[in-house]
């Protein structure tokens, strides 16, 4: 007899609760509108200034980066999502009902690392595609096709960018326990930490194995490419990232009293 | 579905050996040693903070015990496989998603555990919740709150249910139906477990008493035994000559004790203790009989007397 639940039960429970709530479905739909929509609105500024011959756009302006200019906000939703999934569970106590149903702790973890890496990656595919074709349209003559140059490249290895850094986070929110917590340590990093970090040049060395700078190489070609780290090298280090967070929430999880 | 239990284990299914939970200095269970047997109700009684809910929360395996063992059926809680179809447990702490409904938590909980859809539609229609499935458990009041718990517990059609304070908060016939509920649990023979800190209510529920304060053993009876140990009560004498009077009644089988310049003697009738008096000549100037009601002897008991142990538990019980 074995001593766990079926793996596919606990994926099951797992997908349920996820479908079941406004607050994930809520943020998985910011990720989606804020990406296209607020790259619809970079590329279209950055057509008009592109006609107007304005010295506001960047000179290492390619239209393969700002495809992504969008999914650049849109992680904020995925990473929210991450949070919200675990740390949603501790505040309202479902953890001690989870646990009860599934007492292998590293089952139940794992049945949710799961399913929410299943579901932020279709979820970001959807994002990104949108986001991308949206964007180019939006950049009008001044735009690139999907299939162009390095795009199929940058295109299928964003949504494992976005999945990783929504990992990352559901590992931050294991070890916090604490939404409020959790996120603002996150976007914090996200957002002033790193990039931050990335122009002050005696930083800059060392904050380009940031997980996040590591892991946007996957969808920068050209100038703004990091030459010391590529787009495979700089995925691979986000998933150490990621890894190591997820094992630190397990320690956490596999430790502590519920 | 059948009502044999298989999960016994000797005579008992939930054992509790010299359970111990310390954080850091401070210990909230302290060599909890205890057994609960099928078929009835067992009431696990102490005042709030005396180590219940910690108890509890080890037996379901969601606290670490710093020491000693909590078994169901001979195995801790974490080996049991689909535990859902074996123990159903109702916790003092909220356990559910305000923003989820009633009828989707109990469906992830049932797809956990293999346990049939349409089941979720049964307890939901056996705890009175039917009209409230599809309301958010974050709208609902304390006592569907409980319902909806129990409903949990419920689901697996379990042969061990916990409650932790099932009856707080809830009104009048809340409180009637849950009692009636674990009557008959315990009659399919069920083991139940519930815990309280109303002397009151186990006396009315309870068929076992667990007693327990500062986190250790302090009487492990049936409420019958209790309730009639408590039921003794005491004579009340005041005379000027107390001191004459307690020698003379020392060397019987009684108990006295000096309060507030009076005798409290315990184990012998009021005109017993006036007939002493008058052979020799002592005049009293109150001879009455009080007895202590249930409440009472729970809460001395709690304060940290051992008579009414019932079981050679000297290590554990000082």
């Amino acid at each position: 007899m074995s001593v766990s639940n079926s793996p596919f039960a606990v994926l099951h429970g797992e997908w349920i609760k996820i479908r079941t709530v406004r607050s994930t479905l809520l943020s998985l739909a910011v990720a989606v509108v804020a990406s296209v929509g607020l790259g619809i609105l970079n590329g279209s500024s950055v057509r008009s200034a592109l006609d107007a011959k304005s010295d506001m756009v960047r000179p290492d302006f390619d239209p393969i980066n700002s495809g992504f200019v969008g999914v650049q906000f849109g992680q904020l939703a995925l990473i929210a999502f991450g949070v919200l999934l675990v740390c949603s569970e501790y505040t309202s106590g479902t953890v001690r009902a989870a646990l009860g149903a599934v007492p292998g702790r590293g089952l139940l973890y794992a049945g949710k690392i799961t399913v929410a890496a299943l579901v932020a990656l279709a979820v970001a595919a959807v994002t990104v595609l949108i986001a991308f074709v949206a964007t180019q349209r939006a950049l009008g003559p001044y735009g690139v096709t999907l299939g162009q140059g390095e795009s199929v490249r940058a295109v299928v290895g964003a949504p494992l960018y976005l999945a990783l850094l929504c990992l990352l986070a559901v590992g931050v929110g294991m070890m916090l326990r604490s939404s409020a917590l959790a996120l603002t340590v996150m976007f914090v990093f996200v957002f002033v930490l790193s990039p931050v970090a990335s122009s002050v040049p005696g930083l800059r060395e060392v904050a380009r194995y940031l997980p996040d700078q590591a892991g946007a190489q996957i969808m920068k070609v050209g100038a703004q490419a990091d030459p010391v780290v590529g787009p495979v090298a700089g995925l691979l280090i986000l998933l150490a990232w990621t890894v190591a967070a997820l094992a630190g929430g397990y320690a956490v999880l596999a430790r502590r009293d519920a | 579905m059948s009502r044999v239990p298989v999960l016994r284990h000797g005579r008992y299914v939930i054992e509790i050996r010299e359970l111990t939970k310390r954080y850091g200095p401070a210990v909230a269970v302290d060599g909890l040693t205890f057994d609960v047997a099928p078929g009835r109700v067992t009431g696990f009684l102490g005042p709030n903070g005396a180590g219940k809910s910690t108890t509890m929360r080890m037996l379901l395996g969601l606290d670490h015990p710093s020491g000693g063992r909590a078994l169901l059926g001979g195995r801790p809680y974490r080996e049991l496989r689909e535990p859902l179809r074996i123990v159903g447990a109702l916790l003092e702490a909220r356990s559910t998603h305000g923003g989820r409904t009633a009828y989707h938590h109990l469906l992830w909980l049932a797809a956990t555990n293999r346990i049939p859809r349409r089941r979720v539609d049964e307890v939901l229609g056996l705890v009175g919740l039917e009209s409230a499935a599809g309301k958010r458990a974050g709208t609902f009041s304390l006592g569907m709150s409980q319902r909806l718990g129990i409903a949990a517990a419920l689901l697996g059609d379990p042969e061990i249910v916990l409650l932790d304070e099932p009856v707080n908060g809830l009104d009048p016939e809340g409180v009637r139906w849950i009692r009636t509920l674990m009557k008959d649990l315990a009659a399919e023979g069920r083991t139940v477990l519930v815990s309280s800190h109303l002397m009151s209510e186990m006396a009315i529920t309870a068929d076992h008493l667990i007693v327990i304060g500062q986190g250790r053993l302090l009487a492990d009876t049936t409420v019958d035994e209790f309730v009639a140990a408590s039921r003794r009560g005491h004579v009340r004498v005041s005379t000027p000559e107390a001191d004459r009077l307690a020698a003379l009644l020392d060397g019987r089988a009684v108990t006295v004790r000096r309060v507030d310049g009076a005798l409290e003697i315990t184990g012998m009738e009021a005109g017993a203790v006036g007939a002493v008096a008058g052979a020799n000549g002592i005049a009293l100037d109150e001879l009455s009989t009080r007895s202590s009601s249930l409440e009472d002897a729970f809460l001395e008991l709690t304060a940290g007397s051992t008579e009414y142990s019932s079981r050679p538990q000297a290590e554990e019980v000082r």
